[in-house]
Parts: structure tokens; sequence; C-alpha cells
């Protein structure tokens, strides 16, 4: 998969609320290629991070600079909520509603359905309640939802939160095929044994601040900060 | 299955193809005797005339009538009509009919109105005794005679107590109320006789010549509403006026009591 | 007691004798109400979701309103109506007064607010449950609406229902806009009124129960549908 989206060079990012500070100012730039996990504490901004850079939140300040125009942006990245929401639909209208929304042809879509339906075991569900389905299996139907369109971003936020080991493996198993395939993913968690796991990239943010950035390999294995080091460790990091 | 089908497609096409048009408005106490039933579609057969009543209370009618929003109007109050046809909201006043105005209690009359001469003197009884007594109290042709009714009497209805009612409601309403209170009231006739719901309420006085109720038919101005279908409304006061309908009115009877006496000229 | 015996066995002749008044007069309740239940679910619906959907300045000043309206006596619509309609009203030359299409006018507004405030209410809980996909998906806001409405459909169906047995039941509005014309804008609660005017209480008892049984079988007929539904798609 070619990248047209990215590289991201993102400046003076910041989000303000109610006269608080969530998040930055900061600047980050996103490669076209690569596996980053965001980790931190809880309360640092990952989410409000992810959030910002998709551009369902709100921005105070700051600009992000795309690699193709603005209208392409949209389309090409998808978004994974921490709690999986489900249309009120069946498994096989809850895969295809973002399809109906881009202009994917109509031959195509029954094809690229029943694959990531098998993908994620669900195919003799397809015709059931997505409300029906237990929590592992809604979160990998809504990874399925948002890897249908075959997206060249995709952001995850702590997806595997409430999900047992099973699940979580399935997930990033995905998660891993998808990377493969060329998608750009950007992950937040607070599961530093997952971070290990499938990073390729990380990021260290505290209080809304982004402290240490760096390849996987030296961020987990030769931390900068003292904040990280102790937070690697497991220590309390405020 | 046919003649529901039939009546399907009636009420759907019903309000668009009718055929000529007549609205007028009626008092509650014509209407509840059920003589329009018995002239409507002799009207229809006879002028072709298709007459849609509203039925309302006297007041109503004249603003009915007033407004243009009816072609003719057929109403008993006779201070109310003059100021009608003086106004200019109707051509002229022609009257029809007359029916009367009865005294209905509980059958115990513990007022002992029955005896009476006259209904000013029942009245006084009524009020001497205070025994409930239930008024329109809407302004209708009936409410306002019941009024000079009182006056006659030498009495006020406004200074009445508790026992003197006023409901605000139509002829049938107000029986109901007054066969729930075993309350005294006066009614048209016909009203009374088309009453179904009597319970302990007879008849107890009637025939005094101040109780007679002349029914008049006054068509709506053309000049001032020019859309009211006056040609109609002509029509229809020569049907009115006609021995064709002085045989229906006449012989219109409920229980074997008739109703309505025609007097036009 | 005896009165609603007598009663039900005047319902009981009325029907199986499938008397020709009464037919027509039911046939009519339901051309008007569902008439007005059409186009009040057509203003009502989408505006209610997009209530839900839509911030702007005025948004708590309408719903406000919406409900107030709802509590609105449909007598006093009736007469408002009435008033704009008659020949010396602003709308006299349409000739609309004492019609079944001004009798359709009054149940529309009385029962939009309705219907409206209904949807309002089940679109908020859904618009909450889906918005951060909707709007992370790049949604228009005419998709979201169009999503919301969709899978909001049993809640809207409610809303359709509560608006149309507000609206078969509905008497003080169309008696005054209507006038009860025999043949022309008389339906079941109108007659009802009449008759109970008239003491026949056993024959108003009588089109009161066929009033109620209409009411509950269009409403066993629509969950019944919808339960079909259910059964295969959910």
């Amino acid at each position: 998969m070619v990248n047209k989206i990215l590289p991201l060079a993102v400046q003076g990012l910041h989000v303000r609320r109610q006269g608080r500070d969530i998040l930055g100012p900061l600047d980050l730039t996103l490669d076209a290629t690569g596996f980053t996990m965001v980790i931190g504490p809880n309360g640092a901004g990952k989410s409000t991070l992810l959030k910002a850079l998709h551009g369902v939140e709100r921005v105070s300040a700051g600009t992000l600079t795309w690699s193709a125009p603005d209208d392409d942006v949209h389309a090409r990245q998808s978004f994974v909520f921490q709690t999986p929401v489900m249309l009120r639909r069946t498994v096989r209208e809850n895969l295809r509603y973002p399809l109906s929304l881009t202009g994917v042809p109509k031959a195509q879509i029954d094809d690229r359905i029943h694959h990531w339906a098998s993908l994620i075991g669900l195919t003799d569900h397809l015709g059931q309640s997505a409300l029906r389905l237990s929590g592992g299996e809604r979160q990998k139907l809504s990874l399925a939802r948002a890897l249908i369109t075959e997206p060249e971003l995709l952001f995850l936020d702590e997806p595997c939160t409430n999900l047992d080991g099973r699940a979580t493996r399935d997930i990033e198993i995905l998660l891993l095929e998808a990377y493969a395939k060329g998608t750009r993913i950007v992950m937040a968690t607070h599961d530093l044994g997952q971070a290990r796991r499938l990073a390729t990239d990380a990021l260290f943010l505290v209080r809304g601040a982004l402290r240490e950035t760096g390849k996987a390999s030296t961020f987990f294995e030769h931390p900068q900060t003292d904040e990280l080091q102790a937070f690697l460790k497991g220590e309390i990091v405020e | 299955m046919n003649r529901l089908i039939a009546t399907v497609v009636f009420a759907f096409i019903a309000p668009f193809a009718q055929a000529e048009v007549l609205r007028m408005a009626v008092t509650t106490s014509f209407n509840n005797s059920g003589l329009s039933d018995v002239l409507l579609p002799q009207i229809k057969a006879d002028t072709g005339l298709d007459v849609q009543l509203l039925v309302v209370g006297t007041g109503q009618a004249i603003k009915l009538g007033q407004a243009g929003d009816v072609d003719a109007i057929l109403v008993h109050a006779r201070a109310a009509e003059g100021a009608f046809v003086a106004q200019g909201y109707g051509t002229h006043r022609r009257e029809i009919m007359f029916n009367d105005f009865v005294l209905i209690g509980p059958s115990s009359d513990p007022a002992g109105i029955a005896k009476t001469q006259s209904a000013a003197g029942a009245l006084a009884r009524i009020a001497a005794a205070q025994a409930d007594f239930v008024s329109r109290g809407d302004d209708s042709g009936t409410h306002k005679k019941e009024r000079d009714l009182w006056g006659d009497a030498g009495l006020d209805p406004d200074r009445f107590g508790a026992w003197y009612k006023e409901v605000g409601a139509g002829m049938g309403a107000a029986l109901n109320t007054a066969a729930g209170l075993d309350a005294y009231i006066m009614a048209d006739r016909a009203s009374w006789l088309n009453f179904a719901n009597r319970r302990g309420l007879a008849l107890l006085f009637a025939g005094d010549a101040v109780l007679f109720n002349q029914y008049a038919y006054l068509p709506v101005s053309d000049l001032r509403h020019a859309h009211v279908n006056h040609q109609g409304a002509m029509r229809l006061e020569r049907w009115l006026t006609s021995p064709t309908a002085a045989a229906l009115i006449n012989g219109y009877q409920i229980n074997g009591a008739q109703l309505f006496t025609f007097n036009a000229k | 007691m005896n009165d609603i015996l007598s009663g039900l066995q005047a319902a009981f002749w009325l029907v199986v004798q499938l008397d020709a008044d009464l037919v027509e007069i039911t046939l009519r309740s339901l051309q008007v109400s569902v008439s007005a239940l059409a186009i009040a679910c057509m203003i009502a619906l989408p505006l209610g979701t997009w209530l839900a959907v839509q911030r702007f300045r005025f948004r708590r000043g309408v719903i406000a309103l919406l409900n107030a309206l709802m509590g609105l006596p449909p007598v006093v619509v009736g007469l408002i109506v009435y008033i704009l309609l008659s020949r010396s009203g602003p709308f006299g030359v349409l000739g609309l007064l004492f019609t079944p299409t001004a009798m359709i006018i009054a149940q529309i507004i009385i029962i939009t607010p309705l219907i409206a405030s209904i949807t309002h209410q089940a679109m908020r809980e859904l618009w909450a449950e889906y918005h951060d996909l909707l709007i992370s998906l790049n949604t228009s806001r005419w998709q979201r609406v169009r999503t919301l409405l969709w899978d909001g459909r049993r809640a809207l169906l409610t809303a359709a229902l509560a608006g149309f047995g507000r609206a078969i039941g509905e008497v003080g509005a169309i008696m005054v806009v209507g006038g009860n014309i025999d043949h022309a804008t008389r339906v079941l609660t109108t007659a009802i009124a009449l008759e109970t005017g008239k003491g026949d209480f056993a024959l108003a008892l009588g089109l009161g129960f066929v009033l109620i049984a209409l009411a509950v079988s269009v409403n066993l007929a629509v969950h019944t549908l919808s339960g079909t539904e259910r059964g295969s798609r959910w």
C-alpha cells in the first residue's frame, strides 16, 4: 500500500479545556511507516492526542500538515475506540456501513465483508445482531470495520483494556497483518507488555507533554528520561 | 364486501367529489330532534342540494354566518336574528316553524311545579324551594329564553345560590347533568323526547304560550361574502316553505307526539 | 354497569351488521388521522433527530417550545386553526374550514410536537452512543440523521404510534374545525360526543369500543409487523 497522507507534521498542537491544558503544546512528526505505541499514565492525554490527530477533538491551537489534500485525509484513516461502538444492525451491516459511505464498487463490498468476517471468525454470525456479540467479538468487529476501508492510518485507543488474553491476541495478530500490508498504526495502551510486543516506535506522554520518543529498541531498553525509566519499571508517575 | 369497498372509496373521495353543497348552521335542539334526518334526504332528492349541517349553539351559528363560513342559518333567537339582518350579514329572515320548551324535573316534583298555571309561576316555585336547577349557561337561544323567563317571574339568575347550576354545555349534556343531579331543567321538547338517559326525570310543565320557540331561516348575504352559495340558500328556502316541507315537519313525531309546527307564510 | 353492558352490545351489533354509517365514519377517522400522522412524521422525525444531532444557538429554546406545545389543549389548536381558516380569516379564500383537510391540519399541529419530542428523546440516547463512530467516519450531517433514523426506527415507531393514538382519540380540535358534519366531517370521536349529547350512552359507548378496538388493532398490527422483522434480523 502506498501511503499518500503521511508523513504528518504537527506543530504547536495544543488542546485546552476550561482554562486547563489537556495536551501540548507539542511538535511531532509521523512517518509514513511504523507501528507507534503511545504510553503514559492515566490522564496523560493519550486519547486526546489520538483524537486530535484524527481530527475529532477540537484543537485550541496548532497545525497538522498532511502530505495529501485535506479532502483525502479523513477517508484514508480509521479509529478504534476503547469501548467498541456497535451500530444496532447485523454484523454484516456493521461491516458494510463504512464501505457504503465511500465509493467502493458494489461488487467488491460483499467480497470484502466475507473476507473480514472470516478473518475475525464471525462468518457464521453475519446475519446476527452486533449487539449480541461478546466484548471480544465486538472489539474484533469494530477493528474489522475500521480496516475494511483499507486505511493508510489507523488509530486505536486502548482497544484491549477490557478483553481477555485470547481476544487480545486475536486483535494483535490482525493489527500486525494490517501493519505488514502497509497500514500505519498509532495505538495508545497502558499495557507495557503489549507496547513492547507491537511497537516499532514509541511515544511517552506525561501531563499532556511529550517526554520521550524513539525507536522501540532504544525507547524500551535505554530510556533517556528518569520519568520513563521509572514508568517502565512499573513505578507510579504523575 | 361490495358495500365496504364502496364506502371505502366514498370516504376517500367524498371531500372532493361533492354535489352542490350548502352549509347551514343549525341549533343543537333542531338537530337533536332528529327532524334533520327526515328533511335532508328529501331536500337532496328535490333540490339536489347536499345540505351540510353545523350543529352549534345559536351564538356560534350567528358568528358562523357573520364570518361567511356557512351559507345560511336556522336558529331561534328573535333579537339576535333581527340584528343579524339589520347589520347586513343576512339578506332577510323567514319564519319556518316552531316548537316549544318544556320544564323537566324529578318525577317526585319537590317544588310542585306541575300544578302551576304559568311558566313564570313554575319557575318562582323552583326558586322558592331552592331546588337544584341546571341551566345551559352557554349563551344559546335556549339559555337566553330561560333567562328571559326568570325575568318574567321577577327573578335575577345572577343572584341565585348554589342550587342554580350553569353548566355551559349543549342541551344533551345539560340534560345528562340534570339526570345525574335529579335537578330541574328547561329543555326544548324535541331534545327531551329524543333524550335517552332520563333516569328519574319527567316532563312536569308545558303549554304556556311564552314557551313557544320560533325557528327562522336566514340566508347569509352574498353582498358581504361573495363566495356564499346564495342561489342554493334561496332554493333551500323555497323548499323549506313548500307544502312538502310542511307535511314532513308537521308529520314528524316521536312516541306519538308532534314536535314541530310548520308556520311559514 | 348496565350502561357498559348495553354499550358492548351496541358495539357488537354495529360491527356485526357492518353498519354503513359506522364504516364510513371509521374510515374517515382513519383517513384523517393516518394522513395527519404521515405528514406529522415527515416533519417531526427528521426534526427530532436533527435537534439531537445538531448544536445551534436556539436549540434549547426549540426543545422547550416543543415540550410546551405538547401540552397545548387541542381545543385551543382547533380554535386557532378555525380562526385562520374561517372565511374572514387570513386563509379563508382556501375554503378549507369544515373539511377533512382542516381536521388534518389541526391534528398535524397537535401531534407533531409530541412525535418530535419523543423522537428527540430517543435519538439523543442513540446519538450519544453513535457520536464518536459517526464523527470518526467523517459522515455528513445528512448521513448522520439518516443513520439515526434507520437504526432508531423502533423508537420512531413508538413515537409514531403515540402520535396516532393522540390523533385518533382527539375530539376537541376536530370538532371545532370539522364541525361534525354528517357524511362530510363526522368521525368516531365527534360522533361519540354527539351521541353522548343526545343521552344515547349505549351508542356512544358502542362507538367508543369500536374506537378502542381500532386503536388496539392498529397497534397490534404494527407491532406484529415489526416483530416479524425482529425475528429474522435481530
